[in-house]
């Protein structure tokens, strides 16, 4: 980190002083650019929110309406301070983002969440040219490649005929917000059969379907019948689900588990998923890589994630990196702040 | 190898045990004998001679990937697995073969070569392999070559499936896979037949007694009942025939040549004679009472040609408590004090370096609880009971005999170094040292890797990675903050730990969130329990 750089850690987000903003703080603070309305990213008690028009109904499903949420469309700049801020859809989720901000200390892209696949339910990540790029990493080593995402979806779909033909459930584990709706949309072009849901999916799947996004057709097992086995039916839920008296429902079941995470076996094994399916909403290494070259930016660096890997890679490629620990300012700003209301 | 990438990819894909089986049987009845021989090594594990170290296969990754090495070796310490590792890393083939290689030609013409090879022809090999083979079949090939093959499904599921198959006891099938079983197309033939001779060098399969938790006035009168001592040694079959002795261990691994004392006393016995027991360390070699120390015995265990020092610092013993053939007659049917008769009068004209482990009397249940709690100072591991009448069944079956173990030592640790599992347990810290108070310092004592809940490991990884103090390769040392409470069995000077003692078989007992650094043990208190005769 240098003194004048544009941007620094802070309340688990990233800190502008120039613009007087921080970019998804964990913590309330005055003024909020949210990139996307995952948990580790948007949290509430914050003065004022700053997103992606888009991302409005998503950040509201999530968070509540207690503070006024700007939305902006994808490309046009708003003024915030010294600064002029764009966002640019990010590919990771419906209404996710990445920054980009103008200033007397250069330009500056900070990822947010974003990958490089096709996904039905959001436009892909738009690259721009910036001088420094703070990139995630969650799955920052070279072992993480996605397969094709239609190929994963053939191999769901073979699954589910199967567990149909074994007379049994099939419950797929997924997150509950961007995850579950992606596959909804990417199976139906290939199905129209209802999928089951598990009621933390509802009002995001209601929300996906306002915004447009088309999906397959789904009801929930709460409204199921009692005699209701389920029996070879995809019920959807999220991956807290797992191994809860909820279960019960589904006798029987074959429990899979979509996640890029499910590229390593032992992440599967341990879980005790029968299938893991490797889709992801993150980038994989080579996307990472391919990113950094498509952003032209001269420094890199990693935010989310183990980033050291990649920083070091990077690096002896002649790029200048450096990995930042968003969540070691939590851990300091905590001992200097009165508890936060979050 | 098309089939058994399927096999394997069914039996990772479930955890049920019913569809492992019904997998297996599936490939069993459909595959070629030639291969389905070598599907039957892999999967009871056994592995091929180490044909390519791990340090090559890291290197040759790395080239075969053009990735750097210590990229190679971050990724590797988050996967857990070598094999794994290399066949997630390396590019996929462009074009997959239009078929792959039966698995018997795979292993026999592609595999076994490379012990022959030069460096440089292995590699060439290897690479050629890796530019053909998709994925899964990758990703198995350098299973075989490094080593087992881990596919969640243990001996006893493949015997299952097996004598499913034959339509035969799974006790029959499991006799028929034991000792050194040669992956051969005849061999495979008769696991479902039986048909063809029987080596004379393969043992029985070894009856396994469960764990006893309740007490033993439960298990019904007492009358019906036979203890023993529970040795702590190394469990074993001798084999008696054709003139020859076999020793095998639990493990089924043959211990020909290691304890020439016990092979010379079986020359005495007579010509097909099989006998289960333990072989421990004693003192005198069997003419003075009383056991040695495990510890002593492990001076022994790795040595395949033991000198005479060797064998007269530890002089070992065979502990007769079972007959299973006499006069070249199965006996594993009859009663269990009918055998124990025979034994008594046969061992006596055996070496003194085979005794009979005699039964402990008692008359009531209430006699045991004092006896048990003399194991310690017995040199002892606790009691066994067996019911008089029972037959010398195949594993573990609930029932008939009982280990009841006498309770562990423990003491409080702090959690001082941590790294990556591997395997079911790979990318999370689960590997852990743990440290007990010394003058000042902390001096590390023990490490262990089980003993805590799938939730307790999730929160002690977090931590670990937010608490990490410094890096050496995969191990990384933290705060010294957590407290557990460690069981072990035993404990022995050792002059290559720090500490000065080793423990045997620490594992962890539980969590002491309750307790704070400053009430963890000190070496000394450990220290005390060297000066306990009845501590090995």
């Amino acid at each position: 980190m240098k003194s004048d750089d544009l941007l620094r850690p802070d309340a688990g987000g990233l800190y502008c002083e120039a613009g007087d903003f921080w970019i998804d703080p964990l913590q309330p603070v005055g003024r909020a650019i949210v990139t996307h309305a995952h948990a580790d990213h948007a949290r509430a008690g914050s003065g004022d929110y700053h997103t992606a028009s888009d991302n409005l109904p998503i950040l509201a499903a999530r968070i509540g309406e207690g503070a006024p949420h700007h939305g902006h469309e994808w490309g046009r700049p708003f003024e915030l301070g010294d600064t002029r801020v764009t966002l640019f859809p990010a590919g990771h989720i419906f209404g996710s983002s990445w920054v980009r901000i103008e200033s007397d200390a250069g330009t500056w892209g900070v990822s947010g969440d974003f990958k490089r696949a096709a996904d039905p339910t959001c436009p892909p990540f738009h690259p721009e040219p910036v001088d420094v790029w703070l990139t995630e990493c969650t799955f920052g080593l070279p072992v993480y490649r996605w397969p094709a995402p239609e190929q994963v979806i053939d191999e769901i779909l073979q699954w589910w005929r199967d567990c149909r033909k074994a007379n049994r459930p099939a419950v797929l584990f997924c997150y509950a917000l961007g995850k579950a709706q992606r596959i909804l949309a990417e199976l139906a072009g290939r199905t129209d059969e209802a999928v089951w849901l598990h009621g933390a999916m509802r009002p995001l799947v209601d929300a996906y379907r306002e915004a447009g996004v088309a999906m397959l057709p789904t009801r929930l097992v709460s409204e199921a019948e009692k005699a209701e086995k389920f029996a070879g039916q995809l019920v959807l839920a999220p991956p807290s689900a797992a191994g809860s008296t909820w279960m019960r429902r589904f006798p029987g079941h074959s429990a899979g588990f979509v996640s890029g995470w499910m590229r390593i076996r032992g992440n599967r094994r341990r879980r005790g998923y029968d299938r893991g399916f490797v889709m992801s909403d993150h980038a994989d290494w080579p996307a990472l890589v391919d990113t950094v070259a498509d952003m032209k930016a001269s420094r890199v660096i990693t935010i989310h994630g183990n980033g050291e890997a990649l920083a070091g890679y990077l690096g002896a490629r002649g790029l200048q990196t450096e990995s930042w620990n968003l969540r070691a300012t939590l851990a300091d700003s905590a001992k200097n702040r009165p508890a936060s209301p979050a | 190898m098309k089939r058994f990438v399927r096999l394997f990819e069914a039996l990772d894909r479930t955890t049920g045990t019913n569809a492992k089986v019904s997998a297996m049987v599936e490939y069993f009845r459909e595959a070629e004998p030639e291969d389905a021989a070598w599907a039957v090594y892999f999967l009871t594990g056994q592995r091929l001679k180490r044909l390519v170290g791990t340090r090559e296969l890291r290197e040759w990754t790395g080239e075969f990937s053009g990735l750097p090495s210590w990229l190679v070796e971050d990724s590797y310490e988050h996967v857990g697995d070598l094999a794994e590792t290399m066949a997630l890393l390396a590019p996929e083939p462009d074009i997959a073969p239009a078929e792959l290689p039966a698995l018997h030609h795979m292993v026999e013409k592609c595999i076994r070569p490379l012990s022959a090879m030069t460096d440089e022809q292995r590699r060439t090999a290897v690479f050629e392999q890796w530019r053909h083979l998709p994925g899964t079949a990758r990703f198995l090939y350098n299973k075989m070559i490094t080593g087992a093959l881990r596919v969640g499904v243990s001996k006893r599921l493949v015997t299952r499936a097996l004598a499913e198959l034959a339509g035969v006891d799974p006790g029959l099938t499991a006799h028929r896979l034991m000792g050194d079983w040669q992956p051969t197309p005849e061999n495979f033939r008769r696991l479902l037949t039986g048909e063809g001779d029987h080596d004379h060098a393969t043992p029985y399969p070894f009856f396994l007694a469960s764990p006893l938790e309740a007490e033993p006035s439960t298990l019904g009168s007492a009358a019906d009942w036979r203890a023993e001592w529970k040795w702590d040694g190394i469990r074993a079959q001798l084999i008696r025939r054709a003139d020859e002795t076999i020793l095998w261990s639990r493990g089924e691994e043959r211990l020909d040549g290691r304890f020439p004392e016990i092979e010379q006393a079986a020359a005495g016995l007579p010509d097909g004679t099989v006998i289960d027991g333990e072989i421990m360390a004693w003192r005198g070699g069997g003419r003075d009472e009383g056991p040695l120390p495990f510890s002593v015995l492990q001076t022994r265990i790795g040595r395949k040609k033991p000198g005479a020092r060797t064998l007269e610092r530890a002089p070992a013993v065979l502990l007769a408590f079972d007959l299973l053939e006499y006069q070249g007659r199965d006996l594993r049917a009859c009663p269990l004090d009918r055998r124990l008769e025979i034994m008594s009068d046969m061992v006596a004209s055996a070496g003194d370096a085979i005794r009979i482990s005699e039964s402990v009397a008692f008359d009531r249940w209430d006699e045991l609880p004092a006896l048990r709690a003399s194991s310690r100072e017995r040199g002892v591991e606790g009691l066994m009971l067996k019911r008089a009448d029972s037959p010398y069944r195949v594993g573990r079956k609930r029932g008939d005999w009982w280990k009841w173990k006498v309770d562990p030592y423990t003491f409080d640790g702090i959690l001082l170094y941590a790294q990556p599992g591997h395997g079911r347990r790979s990318g999370l810290f689960t590997d852990y040292t743990f440290a007990v108070h010394s003058g000042d310092d902390l001096v590390p004592v023990a490490k262990a890797y089980s003993g805590l809940k799938q939730d307790e490991i999730d929160e002690l990884d977090r931590w670990i990675r937010a608490n990490t103090r410094e890096r050496f390769g995969p191990v990384r040392s933290v705060e010294p903050v957590h407290v557990f409470e460690l069981a072990f069995e035993g404990i022995a000077r050792s002059g290559r730990h720090k500490s000065g003692i080793a423990l045997r078989f620490p594992r962890i007992h539980r969590w002491r969130r309750d307790l704070g650094v400053g009430d963890a043990d000190r070496l000394e208190d450990l220290e005390r329990l060297l000066a306990d005769p009845s501590a090995d």
